[in-house]
């Protein structure tokens, strides 16, 4: 069973402070994601995989096309969904976890990582001891909980990122670049939380440069180059 | 996948207001196409027009546009600081959103205004009275919605200055005696008080220093967070807008240009206007 499928998506960004200029930077994207499947997105800087990706989360509006997604509640287009259809989704089931993390200043790290699972209402003392167990599990040492990630290095935010998108064990997880700054042992500690979610039922789609992340972590490989896709294998 | 469609809090349709006599083609001939919202006939001034939205319990709104866009008009006019001219809001805990509260009797309208409505404006002048003490102001609003025992006053007073951070020592203090910060977090104290639904927040962050700011909009967070409270904030800020709201409404001109996901307004405007605004801001 697909959880998503992509027809004739493209995305064109139509700028008009810039003299009305089009830039191309999806054309006609095909692609399917079974259930329980984990997808490798990779190609060049600038070939349209984040632009792919935050079409699904709807942070882009695809310029056509249609993004089916099978939903707990049945087949939602994402394409034309409502704004308020997308929230629900992004709060119970889709989770984009983006290459750089922002994070809303002054919140603890164990806050930040527990903010989807507040978002659903869960009992905070709950969340907050779940979400210990994930930083711990990171590598990250306790006196670091309290404190505010916006002060960690560029691994610990990363890290940080990744337990914050899978703490909800979402049924579709659209991940940019996991491990880019990760050390090998750090790595290997984020792509078998991964694998752990695969293995309860979670879809995954997962852009990375990352040959080792590639190879130990997806089961089928997209390669983009200039907003198309090149093979499929 | 429709089972989102009919949970609305708050439905705004058509308002629209305009200064000075109007006809049809007030609204016909201003509006972004013509860069103004002046009518070229009359000379009135159409400060909103058209203005339709839902916003869901709990949901946080943004409201964005340059000066004058009218983005202050909307929220004033649906807390009653002034008439429309055209159109029409429903609130669902009121008559279950089947009555129009622009259109209700003045008794009405303040009943509504002090159980299911709290509003911050800019200015503390605005939403404070700056005779009384802090906690008198917040006893006001308490008195209107129905709560006589002083006791009872005083305690809910306390609790929620200690939620705003404000010194409870300082409760019988005038708030013209409090710094910037500590009047705009009285203020909010004020709106909160009676547990209302929905809240409006008018630039409450404009003029502020950054670490006041930050202290006054974490409180908001925490407060949508901790008591689902829906909100509609007012800004030009868009790290405000991005920081607190769920979706975006881009005012221009006195009309909705544009409307979507916080994030996608931010990172994929459409419209030239949105364009511009999110170019030159971040």
């Amino acid at each position: 069973m697909n959880i998503l499928e992509i027809n004739d998506l493209s995305k064109v960004f139509n700028l008009h402070i810039l003299n009305n200029k089009k830039l191309e930077a999806l054309k006609s994207i095909n692609l399917t994601v079974a259930e329980g499947e984990i997808i490798g997105l990779t190609g060049k800087s600038g070939s349209g995989k984040s632009s792919l990706m935050k079409c699904i989360y709807r942070t882009y509006l695809a310029s056509g096309g249609q993004i089916n997604y099978k939903s707990i509640n049945g087949m939602v287009d994402l394409v034309t969904a409502s704004d308020h259809e997308v929230i629900e989704l992004r709060k119970n089931e889709i989770t984009y976890c983006s290459q750089f993390l922002s994070v809303i200043p002054r919140v603890s790290a164990v806050d930040v990582v527990c903010e989807n699972l507040f978002k659903v209402n869960a009992d905070k003392e709950a969340a907050r001891y779940k979400a210990k167990g994930m930083l711990q599990q990171l590598g990250f040492p306790a006196e670091l909980w309290d404190a505010f990630p916006v002060t960690f290095s560029g691994g610990e935010q990363q890290r940080i990122n990744v337990a914050r998108a899978i703490i909800t064990s979402p049924r579709f997880l659209l991940i940019d670049e996991p491990t880019a700054s990760l050390d090998p042992k750090t790595k290997d500690i984020v792509v078998d939380m991964l694998l752990d979610l695969k293995k309860h039922g979670t879809s995954i789609l997962c852009i990375s440069h990352d040959e080792y992340t590639i190879e130990k972590l997806v089961d089928r490989r997209i390669n983009l180059h200039l907003g198309e896709i090149l093979n499929l294998n | 996948m429709s089972n989102t469609e009919d949970n609305w809090l708050l439905k705004v349709n058509n308002l629209t207001k305009i200064y000075g006599d109007y006809t049809e083609n007030s609204i016909k001939n201003t509006g972004p196409k013509f860069n103004s919202n002046i009518c070229p006939e009359t000379g009135s001034i159409v400060a909103c027009a058209d203005i339709n939205f839902e916003l869901y319990p709990g949901e946080v709104l943004g409201i964005v546009g340059e000066s004058g866009s009218g983005k202050s008009t909307v929220v004033k006019l649906l807390y009653f600081d002034m008439e429309q001219s055209l159109g029409s809001a429903f609130l669902k805990p009121h008559l279950d959103g089947l009555s129009n509260i622009l259109e209700e009797s003045n008794q009405k309208k303040r009943w509504i205004r002090n159980y299911l409505m709290g509003m911050v404006y800019q200015n503390p002048r605005d939403g404070l009275n700056f005779k009384f003490s802090s906690g008198g102001n917040i006893a006001e609003k308490l008195i209107m919605g129905g709560n006589f025992h002083v006791g009872n006053i005083r305690n809910r007073a306390t609790d929620l200055l200690e939620k705003t951070e404000v010194p409870v020592l300082r409760m019988d203090d005038k708030p013209a005696s409090f710094s910037g910060g500590m009047q705009q977090r009285v203020q909010i104290s004020k709106a909160i008080a009676n547990n209302p639904p929905l809240l409006f927040l008018d630039e409450v962050t404009t003029g502020l220093d950054v670490s006041v700011q930050a202290k006054v909009l974490d409180l908001i967070r925490e407060l949508q967070q901790d008591l689902g409270i829906a909100m509609i904030v007012v800004s030009h800020d868009l790290s405000v807008i991005r920081m607190l709201t769920d979706r975006t409404i881009v005012m221009k001109n006195g009309r909705i240009v544009e409307r979507g996901l916080t994030d996608q307004i931010l990172q994929d405007p459409q419209h030239k206007y949105s364009q511009l605004l999110v170019s030159s801001l971040l």
